[in-house]
């Protein structure tokens, strides 16, 4: 798998601007950080202290160039012969004696000891040009491993001659175009104890380790890359089971895709926190809180919402083994034990002191779907962890543990930074009893809810309730019972008294009603008295007019009919 | 010196020093080396020795056995154990320590 990503992207090397030639190595992340490799025909210089890994650098280098690269190399070897680096090898898959028996490398061991050699005057070291021209030549090398070459400034007493000696086999190694990898011994105040870098100015590596309160971390940094880009950092690698690893994390590109796909939490209650869809798939989750808040058991809701839907988990556990987790769980209603038994759950417990943090970082390198419990010192183990994870789109549950004491906030800033979501739970101390609340400090892209939400860790898992605001604040536990009871009692009272008072309005209503009814049957009555006295005064009044007319019919009785139309209104008007 | 190897002196099955003198091709260096050598050995192990000159420019691989890393380098394979002493053998007084003939005065023969 490697091979072909090395190569291509040599190839791309090859083909841009720099003109400069790379020569893949093979060796995991150590192509990334030299953008390509070593350079092509030109010797490097990798130096470090004891024990640091230099010499099994320069053979991997010769390993993977003639399985990968089809490559073969020479190794020139002044400290061990071939049995003993074969033997040394052996162990991470490198099968120095199979390689040399199918003329992929040779290797040829040369040894120096002081005490029975004597000199007397002028020498070269012709020799070591023959006994590298010939392993060259009959192998057809075109990459080569001095290992170490200081151990002739042990071994000889003229260093005048040495010295341009070692100028001349550099000269020699960059006419015959053959990359090498030249190792030293790192010095006090300077990069090696011989000064080998004034001779060897194209590239130099320098690899170191340190042990910080117990725990070893091997680191690789590049020096100097002439005439080409180059990762600048101290990088972590370790060596592990089939080589060298360098672990180029923090060098790697912005690169990782957005994935829109959201998945559930396992907690209905808390995906409705996380807009009603739960959380993104591919992203890093950390969940943080103090002691005893349920981080684990929060994060095995996940792992268990996740192996439900088929999806492969390992739960990293630093703090406790896989049954003493699948016990607890189990208490919580989370049954981890059928995931396990069905090939989705992986659990990986180890002590963090057991390994250096490379080692858990290689470790989990290995896997698709990560639930890490760590600790917070390892910032910036997590911070490479975090983005190899987001760039591998696996989703990550990180539990840290804040302490106390410090604001919870500020304690991972480090890592906040990076991760897409942030659950934080807490414990809230009121009324002699301590109660979790759980609340979304943050959820990149997810329109998330921006309540503290009380939960309860019972029989059936998390279940978060309902968040009371009292008037004195937030209230959990007790104290949020009694006030709910309180509330029920208060509000039944209300009730009580709406219902009294609608009760008595009805009553009003119906009282008025009836008096509304009883003024209209005295208005029904008096209007049909009215009704009768108008009557009766309509007849009086017509009764008086015909009476009148028969009386002025009487008193014009000798008129003529004609006239009397006409002289009506005047004998009306002379009477007014 | 053309030859590969010589029998300055002695019966070769006999011989109780045998040496072996390593050289590249016929520089100055290597002539100089063996002429210093045979004089010394005239000197002091006249009859005793032999001397084989390897040529690794012919013999490559040869310089693999008795991991010769500079030249010219004398080895003295017999009487064991063996000693190494490179260089031109200008220097009388350090080829005979390295030859372990120091303690005994000159012109002596052992």
């Amino acid at each position: 798998m490697r091979s072909p990503k090395a190569s291509s992207r040599a190839k791309a090397i090859k083909a841009g601007s720099s003109g400069l030639l790379k020569c893949p190595t093979g060796i995991h992340g150590l192509d990334e950080i030299t953008e390509g490799g070593l350079p092509q025909g030109r010797p490097t210089l990798v130096c470090g202290g004891a024990g640091c890994g230099k010499t099994l650098l320069g053979l991997e280098f010769l390993v993977r160039g003639a399985l990968e690269f089809d490559q073969p190399g020479v190794c020139l070897s002044f400290e061990e012969t071939a049995d003993e680096l074969a033997d040394n090898v052996a162990s991470l898959g490198f099968d120095l004696a199979g390689l040399i028996k199918r003329k992929k490398l040779a290797i040829d061991h040369i040894y120096l000891e002081r005490s029975l050699i004597e000199e007397t005057g002028e020498y070269d070291l012709e020799p070591l040009f023959l006994r590298l021209g010939h392993a060259v030549d009959s192998i057809g090398a075109k990459r080569v491993l001095l290992d170490s070459i200081e151990a002739l400034f042990a071994g000889l007493e003229n260093q005048a001659v040495l010295r341009s000696e070692l100028r001349r086999l550099f000269r020699w190694l960059k006419e015959r175009k053959l990359t090498t990898i030249v190792t030293g011994e790192r010095g006090q105040n300077t990069l090696t104890r011989h000064g080998l870098e004034e001779y060897l100015s194209d590239c130099v590596i320098l690899l170191d380790h340190r042990v910080t309160e117990t725990v070893l971390t091997r680191r690789l940094r590049i020096v100097k890359f002439r005439g080409s880009m180059h990762g600048t950092n101290e990088y972590p690698f370790l060596i592990e089971s089939d080589g060298i690893s360098v672990l180029p994390v923090t060098s790697m590109a912005l690169e990782s895709a957005a994935c829109l796909d959201r998945v559930s939490t396992g907690v209905p209650a808390l995906d409705s926190m996380f807009g009603g869809h739960g959380y993104y798939r591919g992203s890093s989750i950390l969940v943080s809180g103090t002691s005893g808040t349920g981080k684990t058991s929060l994060a095995a809701h996940l792992v268990d919402a996740a192996c439900a839907r088929g999806e492969k988990c390992i739960f990293f556990s630093f703090e406790e083994s896989p049954g003493q987790i699948m016990r607890n769980m189990r208490s919580i209603g989370i049954d981890l034990n059928r995931w396990v038994g069905q090939g989705l759950l992986h659990f990986h417990s180890v002590r963090p002191t057991t390994f250096g943090l490379e080692m858990h970082l290689v470790k989990m390198h290995k896997i698709r779907l990560l639930h890490a419990g760590t600790e917070p010192e390892t910032r910036s183990i997590l911070l490479r962890l975090i983005d190899f994870l987001k760039e591998k789109q696996i989703t990550a549950i990180l539990t840290t543990l804040t302490s106390g004491a410090s604001h919870q906030e500020q304690t991972e800033i480090d890592i906040s930074s990076l991760v897409d979501a942030w659950l934080l739970l807490r414990d809230i101390e009121t009324g002699g009893e301590r109660n979790r609340v759980i609340y979304v400090l943050k959820a990149r892209g997810i329109a998330h809810s921006n309540q503290i939400r009380e939960f309860l860790l019972t029989r059936n898992g998390i279940e978060l309730r309902e968040i009371y605001l009292g008037e004195a604040g937030l209230l959990t536990g007790s104290a949020r019972v009694t006030q709910e009871a309180k509330d029920a009692s208060a509000a039944l009272l209300s009730r009580q008294d709406i219902e009294r008072k609608q009760l008595l309005l009805e009553r009003k209503r119906k009282a008025l009603d009836a008096q509304i009814a009883a003024l209209h049957l005295d208005l029904e009555a008096e209007e049909l008295e009215s009704e009768q006295l108008i009557a009766q005064e309509k007849l009086k009044l017509e009764k008086w007019e015909r009476d009148r007319g028969e009386l002025v019919t009487s008193r014009f009785a000798n008129k003529a009919p004609q006239e009397e139309s006409s002289s009506r209104p005047k004998v009306r008007r002379g009477r007014s | 010196m053309a030859p590969a190897a010589k029998h300055a002196s002695g019966k070769a099955p006999l011989a109780k020093w045998e040496l072996k003198l390593y050289v590249a091709g016929q520089t100055a260096k290597s002539l100089q080396a063996f002429s210093n050598l045979k004089k010394i050995c005239e000197e002091h192990l006249a009859g005793e020795y032999r001397i084989e000159v390897i040529d690794l420019l012919q013999n490559p691989q040869l310089a693999k056995g008795d991991q010769i890393f500079a030249l010219p380098t004398l080895v003295r394979k017999l009487p064991e154990p063996v000693r190494k002493i490179i260089g031109d053998l200008s220097n009388t007084e350090r080829v005979l320590v390295g030859l372990d003939l120091q303690s005994l005065p000159p012109g002596k023969k052992l």
